[in-house]
């Protein structure tokens, strides 16, 4: 168990739960990343500060530290 | 013809997540023929046309062919809303007040990302309202190695499914028929909800909440209360943003949370994995997905989201639009000018000289060109943004910048409108259009006319050049304030942006979910369409404006026509005319007298802008001026300023008497500003109050242009005013702070 922040580009993983406020929690769930879902970290964008994540079938981008809120098992 | 009220028509709303092509459906089925109005009470644009369908009764009766009205919506993931631009989607979608409920409702589904947009049509077939699912972009799912069978889909869904490919114009005859299939029967498109709250407790809440949603949201659709209790459960929150909601139903929702909280259950992932279960246990029916592929986007993203080469494109990208922007509009702006005043001339050739002639030439011609001019800007950057928002380029930018911007309150896509207000602040205004969010372009917008735009260039110009009045034009010395400008105009953009965005226009952060669209070339005439519509409704609306304020300064400058002159300039034109009229004169003397002749008229112009209403108006300004170093000569300049920044150096060369063709490098404006001095002999443009007059045109609101665009884009003029108080404020202050300051260390 980790969080989605520390996985390296390429690799997947299960999302466990999602933290931080509820209109972020809500906003994740409702574009897809619900507990349960396959996530895999596409790249990192250091100067933008965001992790770019591949999720039913789509690209999404969330910020570094707010994906330090995403509790994942690395699959 | 009689036309019936357009509420009589039968309504159809088109609907969708972002970037699913909405806008594309939209105008192949209104034929690009569509009306922009505004949401009521409010100032978020909405598309608005007709389209004729067979099988629909028309206006004159049962006659097959009906017209029907097709309003767009704005692009969302959900219906639940925090804010009220959320709110709108719904509004827009379910019909709530004070919006009407439509007919039907098209969903634009993008068939690559289906799953998740069928969220988006699972909330919609809950609210009660007949669907149709626009099944798009179904010709890229082969490169994918995906499958998506329309037909499965229609039968789980319960609601007609249409496979479209939406730019190359496919699909849309069986659309249409779908549509009217659903008009005539409404119950093909009402299939009744899908997913079933299940759970207890949850089904609990729902009953709690259901007898509390006001009566006037669901209108008369039977369907939509169960609905609109789920929405509320998922939507309400002790610091949503939503008003009108009645506080009992506010309050219900908030215990059954806490409720739900006690027990370890959570009523937002109940209901929003209830819908997502409900696809993904369907998916295989509809979808099938082979071995994955590496797309096209995912090689284009290796290069352009690469640290080194996306930062060196991105790089290379915004100095096109700064360039294009900047330079490339030039020409264009150049021969709109010339334009102009070549039909100036030829009118005033026609026209007696007078009164009338100078206002048409001077009131209306120059102020049709005032806005004419800031065409060529417009047109390119809605063209390049329209390309870079089309390929899927700008939500790259906006993750790009996000770090940056968010630390100063903005939000990524603001960027590219703040590298526009470079070049001038009217197309910038405009292209805040890319955000979503009102705070963001409220934000944007109100900050904008702080970057040092082109039109402060020659007045920057002619201050630097008299500030280093003994060491020529260009130098090291020169240089560098300017480009101290530059750096002074953009602080203070961003400083403001930072201090309003903690104050006024305070937001709640909003989670960074951007959504990279695949790559795909632009589609032309959507891009032209945008083009042309932002540029029509600037030269309807704001144009308008700018014309009655160019007509108002005109006055301002022109009027009282009879003042008493110190000199008797008709005498002296006559006498010098006579001369030069006498037979046999030298061609020396004969260019030394039109030289003379010359001189008089710009005298003459100088003395009566002296003396006009303007000139009444700097006088009375003095006071106000003069602790800023200003005397009423440069409260001329700076009233005149208004129509735009440059406007202050051909004034300034009226109102010294260089005459109205100077400019920043005119020798002869320069020489007399050197030399012009207050009443008690001191001088009037010392260092240190052109670098106090630098910094309020840096800061002030000198700009009519900008203040029309901000009310075309704001739709009120409180927005506008605001600008206007602030900037000025600002600029006084600070300007007043400058020459105070300079004045105690011993400056002048």
């Amino acid at each position: 168990m980790t969080t989605l922040d520390c996985l390296t580009p390429g690799s997947e993983a299960l999302l466990i739960e999602v933290g931080g406020a509820r209109p972020f929690q809500c906003r994740l769930m409702e574009m897809g990343l619900l507990p349960g879902t396959r996530v895999q970290v596409v790249r990192r964008n250091h100067f933008g500060g965001v992790l770019e994540l591949k999720v039913r079938h789509s690209h999404v981008t969330v910020r570094t530290i707010e994906a330090s809120q995403l509790i994942v098992s690395p699959a | 013809m009689l036309s019936r009220p357009s509420t009589a028509l039968l309504t159809v709303v088109i609907a969708g997540n972002p970037n699913t092509g909405k806008t594309t459906v939209f105008n192949q089925l209104t034929g690009g023929r569509a009306k922009v109005g505004n949401y009521p009470g409010i100032t978020v644009s909405r598309h608005e046309g007709r389209l004729a369908l067979d099988g629909v009764d028309g206006p004159h009766g049962a006659d097959g062919v009906g017209t029907v009205r097709v309003l767009d919506s704005p692009g969302t993931y959900s219906l639940s809303a925090r804010s009220k631009d959320e709110l709108l989607a719904l509004q827009a979608v379910a019909g709530l007040p004070p919006l009407e409920r439509p007919d039907l409702v098209v969903v634009v589904v993008d068939s690559t990302q289906l799953n998740r947009n069928l969220y988006l049509v699972l909330q919609i077939i809950e609210l009660g309202l007949p669907v149709v699912v626009a099944l798009n972009m179904t010709d890229m799912l082969p490169a994918l190695g995906r499958e998506v069978d329309a037909q499965a889909l229609e039968q789980t869904l319960g609601v007609p499914v249409v496979s479209l490919v939406a730019r190359k114009g496919r699909g849309f005859d069986e659309l249409r028929q779908a549509m009217a299939k659903v008009l005539q029967h409404r119950e093909a498109g009402l299939p009744g909800w899908r997913w079933k709250p299940e759970a207890g407790p949850l089904l609990e809440d729902l009953a709690v909440v259901e007898p509390l949603v006001p009566a006037a949201w669901t209108g008369n659709g039977s369907g939509s209360r169960r609905a609109l209790a789920t929405w509320s459960l998922l939507s309400l929150d002790d610091d949503d943003e939503l008003t009108e909601v009645p506080e009992e139903l506010r309050r219900a929702v908030e215990s059954r949370r806490s409720l739900a909280r006690e027990t370890g259950r959570s009523i937002d992932r109940e209901i929003i994995e209830g819908r997502y279960r409900w696809i993904d246990a369907h998916a295989d029916r509809f979808l099938k997905s082979g071995t994955a592929v590496v797309s096209l986007t995912d090689r284009i993203d290796r290069i352009i989201l690469n640290p080194l080469i996306g930062f060196a494109l991105f790089l290379g990208l915004m100095t096109l639009v700064f360039q294009s922007l900047f330079t490339w509009a030039d020409p264009m702006i150049g021969f709109i000018e010339t334009l102009f005043g070549w039909c100036g001339d030829q009118i005033s050739r026609l026209l007696p000289e007078g009164l009338f002639a100078s206002f048409v030439v001077d009131g209306l011609i120059g102020g049709v060109g005032a806005f004419v001019v800031f065409l060529p800007q417009i047109l390119l950057l809605f063209l390049l943004i329209g390309i870079m928002e089309d390929t899927g380029y700008m939500a790259r930018v906006a993750v790009l910048m996000d770090r940056i911007m968010k630390s100063l309150g903005l939000h990524g896509r603001a960027f590219v409108p703040m590298l526009s207000g470079y070049a001038c602040a009217v197309p910038a205004i405009m292209a805040t259009r890319n955000m979503e969010r009102r705070r963001d372009r409220l934000l944007t917008m109100m900050v904008l006319p702080l970057m040092t735009c082109s039109a402060r260039l020659p007045v920057y110009g002619l201050l630097i050049a008299a500030i280093f009045a003994s060491r020529g034009e260009s130098g090291f010395a020169q240089g560098l304030l300017m480009a101290g400008m530059y750096l002074f105009g953009t602080a203070a953009a961003l400083i403001c942006a930072l201090v309003l965005s903690k104050t006024m226009l305070k937001g709640k952060p909003s989670p960074l979910l951007i959504e990279l669209p695949p790559y795909r070339m632009p589609h032309w005439p959507s891009v032209l369409q945008t083009m042309w519509e932002q540029t029509r409704a600037f030269i309807q609306k704001a144009g308008t404006i700018i014309l009655i304020c160019s007509i108002g300064m005109w006055l301002l400058l022109s009027f009282p026509r009879d003042v008493e002159l110190d000199h008797d300039y008709a005498a002296e034109r006559a006498a010098l005319e006579l001369k030069l009229a006498t037979a046999g004169l030298e061609d020396a003397e004969q260019g030394r007298l039109h030289v003379r002749l010359d001189a008089l008229g710009a005298e003459e112009a100088g003395e009566r802008t002296r003396k006009s209403y303007a000139g009444h108006l700097g006088q009375v300004l003095e006071p106000v001026l003069e602790p800023l170093g200003f005397d009423w000569k440069i409260g001329i300049g700076i009233i005149s300023a208004f129509a735009a920044r440059e406007v202050f150096v051909s004034t300034m060369g009226v109102v010294y008497g260089v005459g109205e063709g100077a400019d920043e490098t005119t020798p002869a404006l320069r020489d007399r500003l050197r030399k012009a001095t207050w009443p008690d002999g001191r001088k009037v443009f010392t260092p240190l109050t052109c670098l106090s007059l630098m910094i309020f045109f840096a800061l002030a609101c000198q700009c009519m242009s900008t203040l029309a665009v901000t009310r075309l884009e704001t739709g009120t003029w409180l927005w506008p005013a605001l600008m206007l108080v602030y900037m000025t404020s600002l600029a006084w202050l600070t300007s007043f702070a400058v020459y105070q300051g300079g004045r105690l260390l011993g400056f002048e």
